[in-house]
């Protein structure tokens, strides 16, 4: 059961998957990069400014499932208090609030020439910004400890709090959203996709993901690596 | 049962020992309010349609002023850790600290509301729905704050991080809490909207006192 | 190619929104590299300091001795 939990052989077969994970990553970002502005039609409606959709779409999906990630990884963290899942969670977050913050930024980019102003309170875009907040607390509690282990537990309960919430807020804000605002504005992913824009959606899509993995092995080695320092550091201070 | 009861009087007589901290949290919510006549103007027309909005968004910062210490007291003098230690489970603890809480603040607020709903010319459609709307609601408040404050117990930055934990947790009650108010106003079914927080309210007691409680002990380990 | 950049008139929409997410993705790949780079470095050092506190004759294999540590104490 430990063969794959075990720090030191991950640490291992980190170092030997990583380079693979970038060359992929790189290869999908080549291919996708070039559909999204060559191959893809312009939108009927909205024209070129569609375009921002491969970015978009694929950071908003990535800022949800980081934080379905780091919810997964700090409930194992909490259940079997597994070194590599406490590390996971923590290496996730900056991750997370950086592909939250892009479907934010790209996305009042895209609204205002579709909408006319920089920011609406569109249902999807507000809910963004709770979860934007969402990490922040999560990262803010993490570093607010002298003890690491304490911001590693406390976080790790914050994250599980928070993603049975989230389900919650997305309805709150929905319903808040359709009250005060009649459907008149343009969807930001049409109702129907053509396989020409689906496909270099996808691609994008698959190229974050892949992004994040490389991102992810690179901090949790580092957060390994950094574990040993800390030990040896106290080594030293106890004269070994 | 007995025990609970003792539990929660045990908090409200230390409250009131402390003294003053109901009456802060009220005053505090009474300023929130009223300072909102002089940044958006006194006209009632203006004043009537924020109203809801503003009692609400001022009961959920004043029902966070006496978080932090909800736990802190407790975590510092030791006897956290006595209680931990109890033959009641932490869970039923933590509940009756936020029964506490909620009747030193929750309960203050409520009684206020009315008043700050006259001085934001409110219609008066909306009183009934909006006390019934923050009973429902205050608890709920409390009970995930409650979470925020066990979490934080311990760390560098107390307030202002528990207020950056537990706000964005608060916004679904915000936003149920105001379009009950408003239904009520605009003559529409305020039923959907306080289903809703009561079942956020029985949600939340059914849920939060775990993860308080998991807070707790891991404050203590 | 201006009419490429141009991206029929919403390229001051468009551009903006790739740029910000290159530089965003990138900063954080390298700042995550460095650290990793920065970390391991500092593990190296330390524990070609940490070597000679073990009074033992040969120092590469009390080197491993104290890595292998450092390794079992977080499994």
């Amino acid at each position: 059961m430990h063969r794959f939990a075990n720090p030191t052989r991950f640490l291992k077969l980190a170092a030997i998957i990583q380079p693979w994970v970038a060359g992929i990553t790189l290869g999908l970002f080549a291919i996708g990069l070039y559909m999204a502005f060559f191959t893809a039609p312009p939108d009927y409606q909205q024209g070129e400014s569609v375009r921002i959709m491969y970015v978009h779409v694929p950071s908003a999906w990535m800022g949800m499932f980081c934080y379905a990630a780091m919810a997964v990884a700090s409930a194992v963290a909490l259940v079997w208090k597994h070194p590599l899942a406490d590390v996971a969670g923590k290496a996730t977050a900056p991750v997370g609030a950086a592909f939250t913050f892009l479907a934010l930024a790209t996305g009042s980019l895209w609204g205002k020439p579709m909408w006319g102003t920089w920011w609406v309170w569109d249902a999807r875009l507000t809910s963004m910004l709770i979860l934007l907040f969402l990490y922040i607390g999560y990262m803010a509690l993490q570093g607010a400890f002298d003890d690491r282990a304490r911001g590693a537990r406390a976080s790790a309960i914050l994250a599980l709090v928070g993603v049975v919430n989230l389900p919650i807020i997305k309805f709150s804000v929905d319903w808040w959203n359709t009250l005060h605002q009649p459907a008149s504005v343009i969807k930001m992913d049409g109702p129907s996709i053509h396989p020409d824009m689906l496909w270099p959606l996808l691609i994008m899509a698959v190229a974050f993901k892949t992004y994040y993995v490389w991102i992810l092995l690179v901090r949790i080695r580092q957060e390994l690596t950094a574990n040993k320092v800390r030990i040896l550091r106290l080594k030293q201070v106890h004269g070994g | 049962m007995d025990k609970f009861n003792e539990l929660v009087k045990r908090d409200l007589s230390l409250a009131f020992r402390q003294g003053m901290d109901s009456l802060m949290v009220v005053a505090f919510f009474i300023i929130a309010v009223v300072l909102f006549p002089f940044g958006v103007g006194p006209e009632p027309n203006t004043l009537a349609k924020i109203a809801g909005g503003t009692i609400w968004v001022a009961a959920l910062l004043s029902s966070m002023l006496s978080l932090e210490r909800l736990f802190q007291t407790d975590y510092e003098d030791g006897s956290l850790e006595l209680l931990a230690l109890a033959p009641i489970p932490l869970e039923i603890t933590v509940l009756a600290k936020v029964v506490a809480h909620w009747l030193t603040t929750g309960l203050p607020l409520i009684v206020t509301a009315p008043l700050l709903a006259v001085l934001m010319q409110m219609p008066t459609e909306g009183f009934i729905v909006l006390i019934a709307a923050l009973l429902l609601g205050t608890p709920t408040l409390s009970l995930i704050g409650a979470v925020g404050a066990a979490l934080i117990l311990g760390s560098r930055r107390g307030g202002v991080l528990l207020s950056l934990l537990v706000l964005p947790l608060y916004i679904p009650i915000l936003i149920f809490g105001v379009s009950a108010v408003d239904a009520a106003i605009f003559d529409q079914s305020v039923r959907p909207h306080l289903v809703f927080l009561g079942a956020l309210l029985a949600g939340s007691m059914a849920l939060t006192p775990w993860a308080s409680a998991a807070a707790l002990r891991q404050a203590l380990e | 190619m201006s009419e490429f950049l141009a991206m029929g008139g919403y390229g001051a929409f468009v551009w903006p929104s790739y740029g910000l997410t290159a530089v965003i993705m990138v900063v954080l790949l390298i700042a995550s590299l460095r650290g990793l780079k920065t970390t391991e470095a500092m593990f190296e050092r330390l524990k070609a300091e940490t070597g000679p506190i073990h009074d033992h004759s040969n120092v590469d294999n009390n080197n491993k001795t104290t890595a292998e540590n450092a390794d079992a104490h977080e499994a």
